[in-house]
């Protein structure tokens, strides 16, 4: 998700690279210039296939320019630019090969440089809510056919032929009447003076001819290098003259320091400097949270003359942040009538001329996200300029937030974008490149490179949203769910943006709320209010947890009190294959992830085919040993569909053990099935993690957590050693759908309904903890 | 003080109890060496003294005196140790971070035991966290990385 305020910029020229980053090739030196063009509007029609996504409202929109994007040398090395940030899909790897592909280029002799932050140049870079492919597929296909016309043009004058003459043919141009062919660096002169052709004027390759998309034959582009331990992450950054800090943050939202021992600080040998830093109030955006940094020559320093520091805090009124109280104030609230977001038939009738009426609680605590990589920056601010590298997933808004924390134009400020160690959204928020800026300018250009620590991570994350759903179902005689409430409480993520945002807006309410294709004729879905206390941020597939896991689990449950399979229940409950349009029943809108409804209708025909297949592949309704158990769910975001089955073992002790899981996708047309599968193992174990281990409480408003000691992730063994995963296959005109998200929704309902079934008892309360053993 | 890191003579006269990571991600710019936690947690900086897995991040440099430290960067001169390629051809990283650590833990754990059981493996690995969840395919890895050891 974006909430930058970044809009479309004059276009600019490149601020001149001042200092070369370690391990990350500077462009320049190819023959085709990457000469900047204005952005090329997307012409409606044409002879491509097209169809609307959600890419054009985006900060920087859609930009699919060959020479932008594309440069090739005289030796024939292609190079293309990757504009998204990588951390851990693929990403990187699998837009420029999507441009090789279509442009007949030989994968062997592609090279890849990061873009920087230049949104009117690139287009839109939040490379968030599972939208690189989604969103990017069209453009960087159009990207590559166009090179490939260029290319086609060049080989015509070459051969002196008409352009019907030639084809582009795996990184040469074949003339086709005599057989002979040119390469691609012989033609790169010529097809830098070609026109780039219209939309209309290029044509897509037929998938029959595909060399890699959808093959699974490219290996991530970074693989040596990262296998080597030379992959350059921003906690590896290394500029000339760098000095190294660490900053004391409040510890409670909102906290200023009050007293600090300057002079204990200066005495650890290596330290510089002691530098204040000012809080911005919420709603504060992604501003630094203030405190007291300290500078140093090295890391260590920096560290031991933080500890020196001994602050004292003022926290402010955020100090009253416990979560065992917020809890409680959550349960009320979501008993209580809330606001109505969607609506449809009458659910008070409904109920009362039910049979049964069941009701159910559910409680998903913060989470954090523990990127691997912890938080790093370096920037060097000097002249009224500014140059920035960070492992952001925002490079655009990150080139804005700069320069307003600076007051400095955005065409002084570059942002150098490294390989990210994991970001899962916290790297969406740009507060620590936003220090490093800040302290360089303070040490009046001296390049600063701010460190976080794991306890830094742990303790300022923007968190996971902690959530509350009250569901209540009624059932008829004849064993029919004729009616279905939910309340979802939630302090929203809009409380980074706006005043006291109250309630989930609705971005959050289209992550699995609003947008459930339930066939009950009485829906009602509500909200209920609650107040952020500490910074509310996106994080692997956002909202989608709690609701799905509320809904998904609630399922699993009527389906035990009905005494009907899950898995055909789940089916019943999703209904007959449609189109699900809750566009007129809701109160405000359905946010489709940005995107048009047409292009990513809800579909439950898809949906329905998921289910069936994965639990056909888990063979589902097998007998079990006493004490296993498999449980089912499914869920439709990021435009994408997921149904898990996960399959559990308890002990006696109530240990439990996961051997298996079953994921099948559905994706739309998808391009690098290898890297799918990777992130759907990926998300069995974080969805492992959110449903066994994790949890951020707070208590005076701090945070109780500091480090993987108390903040216990998946370890290896630790289940999810088994994943399985699926994918439905479909032609290009099926729109691409998200990848990097949609894995995780599913897995924490899946989980808690095979624990049910492994031992009869419901787990309501995330993380399991030791719920089983208690 | 002196150490050898990647076979190459070092000395060292700074705080005997900066730990190792800081020396070698500092002052070396060995960076495969990486900072995930800085307690022993989750083995993102593991690097070999004298052959066996050690955790960068809280081996003092006072214990390191006449030792001979192996970074990521000098587990092999062309990056194809068994244990790389075997990476490699199972595709294991996602973003990457923990590799370096995840791969030098296997490398040890493999030098140890050319033959070790799942158990084993499982066992020797649980100190090295990915939070990117690429536990199926690290072990998988390994598996194959014994087979050619
Ligand atoms: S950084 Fe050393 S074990 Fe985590
Ligand atoms: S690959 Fe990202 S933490 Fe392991």
């Amino acid at each position: 998700m974006s909430f930058s305020k970044y809009k479309d910029q004059p276009l600019i020229k490149n601020v001149s690279r001042r200092d070369i980053l370690k391990g990350i090739v500077s462009g320049g030196g190819f023959v085709v210039a990457a000469q900047f063009l204005p952005r090329m509007a997307v012409a409606d029609g044409g002879s491509v296939n097209q169809y609307k996504t959600g890419a054009d409202g985006m900060p920087g929109g859609v930009v699919w320019n060959p020479q932008v994007f594309v440069s090739i040398a005289k030796d024939g090395t292609v190079t293309i630019v990757s504009h998204r940030s990588e951390m851990g899909t693929g990403s990187r790897t699998s837009l420029p090969m999507v441009v090789a592909d279509e442009m007949e280029a030989d994968w062997s002799k592609v090279k890849i440089v990061q873009a920087e932050g230049d949104e009117p140049k690139y287009g839109n870079q939040d490379t968030d809510g599972s939208r690189s492919v989604r969103h990017f597929i069209q453009p960087m296909r159009w990207c590559g056919a166009a090179t490939r016309n260029m290319l086609e043009q060049a080989g015509a004058v070459y051969f002196t032929c008409s352009n019907m003459e030639v084809r582009a043919e795996n990184h040469k141009v074949v003339h086709v009447p005599s057989g002979k062919s040119v390469g691609y660096g012989e033609l790169a002169d010529i097809a830098a003076t070609m026109k780039v052709p219209s939309l209309k004027q290029i044509a897509l390759k037929d998938p029959k001819d595909f060399r890699y998309m959808g093959k699974g034959n490219v290996q991530l582009y970074d693989m040596r290098d990262i296998t080597m331990g030379t992959a350059t992450y921003a906690q590896d950054v290394h500029v000339d003259g760098m000095k190294f800090a660490v900053v004391a943050r409040p510890p409670v939202l909102g906290g200023k320091a009050v007293k600090w021992d300057e002079a204990a600080a200066m005495k650890v040998p290596g330290v510089i400097k002691v530098i204040p830093i000012n809080g911005t109030p919420m709603p504060a955006k992604f501003a630094p949270l203030g405190g007291v940094a300290v500078v140093a020559n090295s890391t260590w320093a920096a560290l031991k003359g933080r500890e020196a520091l001994k602050v004292q805090w003022d926290d402010g009124p955020n100090k009253v942040y416990d979560s065992v109280k917020f809890k409680a104030a959550m349960a009320e609230q979501a008993r209580r009538p809330g606001k109505i977001e969607r609506n449809e038939g009458d659910f008070e009738a409904a109920v009362k001329t039910a049979d049964k009426v069941i009701e159910r609680e559910y409680y998903v605590p913060h989470g954090s996200h523990a990127t691997m990589e912890p938080p790093a920056a370096v920037a060097k601010v000097a002249g009224g300029k500014a140059e920035v590298w960070a492992c952001v997933q925002s490079p655009g808004g990150t080139r804005g937030d700069v320069a307003s924390t600076l007051g400095i134009p955005e065409k002084d400020v570059r942002v150098n974008v490294t390989l990210l160690g994991g970001g899962f959204g916290r790297k969406s928020k740009c507060d620590f490149a936003l220090e490093a800026a800040l302290l360089s300018k303070a040490m009046g250009g001296t390049p600063i490179k701010v460190v976080w620590t794991r306890e830094d991570d742990i303790q300022h994350a923007f968190y996971h949203s902690v959530s509350y759903q009250h569901v209540t179902a009624a059932i008829d005689k004849n064993k029919k769910v004729i009616a279905w409430r939910q309340r979802s409480v939630s302090p929203s993520l809009m409380s980074n943006f706006m005043p006291d945002p109250k309630r989930e807006s609705a971005l959050e309410l289209g992550l699995g709320l609003i947008d459930t294709p339930f066939n009950v004729p009485n829906l009602r879905l509500e909200t209920g209010e609650a107040v952020a206390h500490t910074r509310i941020g996106w994080f692997r597939s956002v909202n989608n947890i709690p609701h799905a896991f509320a809904m998904q689990s609630m399922i699993g449950e009527l389906a035990a009190e009905l005494g009907k399979d899950p898995k055909d229940f789940l089916l019943e409950m999703i209904g007959p294959g449609r189109i699900v349009d809750p566009r007129k029943t809701v109160t405000s809108e359905l946010w489709n992830y940005g995107d048009p409804f047409e292009t990513y209708p809800i579909d439950t025909a898809r949906m329905r085919a998921v289910v069936e297949r994965v639990a056909k592949e888990a063979g589902w309704g097998k007998k079990l040993p006493k004490g296993e158990g498999m449980g089912i769910a499914v869920q439709r975001s990021f435009q994408t569909y997921v149904a898990s089955v996960v399959h559990v073992k308890v002990d006696g002790k109530g240990n439990v053990e996961v051997p298996r899981v079953d994921s099948c996708i559905d994706c739309g047309f998808h391009i690098n099935p290898e890297r799918i599968h990777s992130q759907i193992e990926g998300a069995a174990v974080m969805g492992l993690s959110i449903a066994k281990l994790t949890q951020i409480t707070f208590k005076d408003g701090r945070v109780q957590q500091s480090n993987f000691h108390d903040y216990p992730v998946l370890r290896i063994g630790q289940g999810a050693m088994d994943v399985r995963t699926y994918i439905m296959p479909h032609p290009p005109e099926v729109p691409a759908a998200g990848v990097g998200e949609p894995g995780v929704p599913p897995f924490a309902p899946a989980f808690c309904n095979a624990i049910f079934a492994a031992t009869g008892k419901r787990i309501r309360e995330l993380p399991l903890g030791d719920q089983l053993s208690a | 003080m002196k150490l050898k890191v990647n076979q190459q003579d070092r000395s060292y006269e700074g705080d005997p109890q900066m730990p190792l990571m800081w020396y070698l991600r500092d002052e070396l710019g060995l960076t495969g060496t990486k900072f995930g936690c800085g307690t022993g947690l989750c083995g993102a900086c593991t690097v070999h003294v004298d052959g066996k897995a050690a955790r960068a991040c809280v081996t003092p440099m006072a214990d390191l005196s006449g030792k001979s430290v192996t970074t990521i960067e000098g587990l092999s001169a062309d990056g194809n140790h068994p244990v790389q390629k075997a990476w490699r051809s199972a595709n294991v990283p996602q973003c990457g971070y923990c590799q370096p650590g995840q791969i030098m833990n296997a490398a040890a754990l493999i030098a140890a035991n050319k033959n070790p059981s799942d158990a084993q493996i499982l066992e020797g690995m649980q100190g090295n966290i990915c939070r990117c969840g690429c536990y199926q395919r690290i072990f998988a890895a390994i598996k194959t990385a014994a087979k050619e050891a």
